[in-house]
């Protein structure tokens, strides 16, 4: 019963947010973009039921057609089935590179926010470090150590997020944490673990769930670098940034193989951007009406 | 009435100071007092005179560093300042609450107010969630809140201000405690609300026997609610008296001069007669000036004032003032 009402009243809250969203078509287009991304690699093996490595060598770098919709690659492999396959990888990875940075950023960030002292600057001086270069060079940095591959990739990438994360958590956490309400919390007597799961972190979570779709975005981005740059995930496993980068050699006799790859980059990035600023517009009590 | 001679909490020689940029703050210098069972105690003081910090040191809830809390707090016998984190946090919100100035901000916006009350139930009584749950409904009939059921399920922004001031009662009484400081309850609420406030703390004090700081600086409440006032002037405790004796006979300058700046109405109002003021302002934590703290302002002052910092003079039971003219 008390849930219930509970529910609703969140509910409530929400739909507040879910109007505001829906009338910012920019948003609603990046939602329904990314709606389209997901039923595309859930359904990968129902939308193309091939295998998307298969070669053909007699069909290599042919033009869209009425049998290869998007053309060929150089090794005769359907380019709309690898960018569909394509989409598995990079929604996967896109989720791994997330769970690494919010699993250690916040609860980093929370700590060194509330906490503060001595651990707050050794967090802080190790974000520094970090964030002092720029996330891809990070990243490829840390594949170099590593390794390819798509285990890698993840953790590389995953890892070049997490300071932003924690510069992120810890500055809502210094406004929250000065809130009466945080001091009220602790007169009653409650335990710091409890103040920053039930009274801190709820308070930040919007600042977080815009960043996470923003991120969503870039590390799509940072694994078709890798990929592009043959660091990433290994041929033949379809990935989108590799594929655009053995593309770039047949450029000018079949620009088609690198061309089709970089939209699907493109509008996966876009759709979350979009997503994101919408989210935040939406989520921000400030611009409430 | 033997009851009302045990003192509850004991607090002497509490030095509260904050290590700043600028130096040295200190913000409590030396209070006395004692706090008996099931009174009222005002606690009376302008802006920044340490009123709050006094509060805020005996529950320990300044962070340290760069607060320094010395002296001794001693509640039921227990001396507070030697208690562990954990041994504090017991006595948070189970023998002695708080319930702050602000009622808006002092209640957290993404939890509702049956889980907000429950918590500390939960948290010292042991009470499993359903339970709690039904206690924190309980405690919001108690403080009269209309639909105890409903409000418990609804979140602070649905409710008004006075609404949310009784919630904050009803969680700083959740656990029975037997001491609550009240910060300026009723600072932030309309004057309709304020004795509506008022009167519900009164008949709580009654019914659970809690003591009660009342931290203020409206006479009025005062005068409504304390048995016995303490009057603070740059973190020092300046005058003690019953509050009738305080009313009818205020011995320091600076109480003298915030009765005085009271308006008066009705029979006694003189036609023509200007409010009364304290020239000047509350000096700032950094510029204490030497020899009595109030001189500056005081419209008594002498040489002696100047030069020496008058100690208390005890006249009586609960009856001390820091003056040299009383001396």
């Amino acid at each position: 019963m008390t849930e219930e009402k509970g529910h609703r009243e969140y509910a409530g809250r929400f739909r507040k947010s879910w109007a505001k969203l829906k009338r910012n078509k920019a948003a609603l287009f990046g939602g329904a973009l990314l709606v389209l991304y997901l039923f595309t690699a859930l359904l990968a093996p129902v939308l193309y039921p091939g295998s998307p490595s298969a070669l053909n060598l007699m069909i290599s770098l042919e033009k869209p057609s009425r049998d290869h919709f998007l053309g060929t690659d150089e090794l005769g492999r359907t380019i709309l089935g690898r960018i569909i396959w394509g989409s598995r990888v990079s929604l996967l990875i896109a989720l791994g590179v997330i769970s690494v940075g919010l699993l250690l950023g916040v609860p980093l960030g929370l700590i060194s926010g509330y906490y503060g002292g001595k651990i707050d600057f050794a967090i802080q001086r190790v974000t520094d470090m970090m964030l002092a270069f720029p996330g891809f060079l990070l990243a490829l940095a840390l594949v170099a150590v590593l390794g390819v591959g798509l285990k890698n990739t993840v953790i590389s990438i995953g890892i070049s997020m997490i300071p932003i994360y924690i510069r992120l958590v810890r500055g809502c956490v210094l406004s929250v944490k000065e809130q009466v309400y945080v001091e009220a919390a602790r007169a009653v007597g409650s335990k710091d673990f409890r103040i920053i799961v039930r009274h801190i972190l709820p308070n930040v979570m919007v600042p977080i769930t815009v960043q996470t779709s923003l991120g969503m975005g870039t590390a799509i981005l940072f694994a078709a670098g890798l990929g592009f740059l043959g660091l990433g995930v290994q041929p033949p496993n379809p990935e989108w940034g590799a594929m655009l980068g053995s593309g770039r050699a047949y450029l000018f006799n079949a620009p088609h193989v690198a061309t089709f790859p970089g939209v699907a980059i493109f509008f996966a990035v876009l759709s979350f951007n979009l997503l994101g600023d919408g989210l935040r517009d939406a989520l921000d009590p400030r611009f409430r009406i | 009435m033997k009851d009302q001679d045990k003192p509850l909490l004991t607090i002497e020689g509490l030095h509260t100071r904050f290590h700043t940029l600028d130096g040295i703050v200190n913000a409590v210098d030396g209070v006395d007092m004692v706090v008996y069972r099931g009174e009222t105690l005002g606690l009376v003081g302008e802006s920044g005179c340490g009123k709050s910090v006094t509060a805020l040191s005996v529950l320990r809830l300044l962070a340290c560093p760069p607060a320094e809390i010395r002296g001794t707090i001693r509640f039921q016998g227990v001396d507070l300042l030697g208690l562990s984190r954990e041994g504090i946090r017991r006595v948070r919100g189970n023998a002695v609450s708080m319930i702050f100035q602000e009622p808006m901000t002092s209640l957290n916006p993404v939890l509702t107010i049956g889980e907000q009350i429950a918590e500390s139930v939960r948290l010292h009584q042991k009470l499993p969630g359903q339970e709690a749950w039904r206690w924190a409904e309980t405690m919001l009939q108690m403080v009269q809140i209309p639909n105890p059921r409903q409000r418990a399920k609804d979140y602070p922004h649905k409710l008004s201000g006075g609404m949310r001031q009784r919630a904050m009662i009803a969680m700083a009484l959740s656990c029975n405690p037997q001491l609550i400081f009240a910060d300026e309850p009723t600072t932030a609420l309309d004057v309709t609300i304020q004795a509506q406030i008022l009167n519900l703390m009164q008949d709580l004090k009654e019914e659970f026997h809690t003591s009660i700081v009342l931290i203020t600086h409206d006479l009025g409440v005062i005068a409504e609610m304390a048995s016995r006032v303490i009057v603070m002037y740059a973190g020092q405790v300046v005058e003690e008296a019953p509050v009738r004796e305080l009313f009818k006979n205020p011995r320091h300058p600076y109480t003298q001069g915030l009765l005085a700046s009271v308006p008066v109405m009705g029979k006694k109002a003189k036609m023509g007669r200007r409010l009364q003021e304290i020239p000047g302002v509350v000096p700032g934590p950094l510029e204490t000036p030497g020899g009595c703290r109030f001189h500056p302002r005081c419209p008594k002052v002498m040489d002696r004032c100047r030069r020496e910092s008058p100690g208390e003079t005890v006249l009586g039971e609960h009856r001390r003032v820091r003056c040299w003219l009383a001396a």
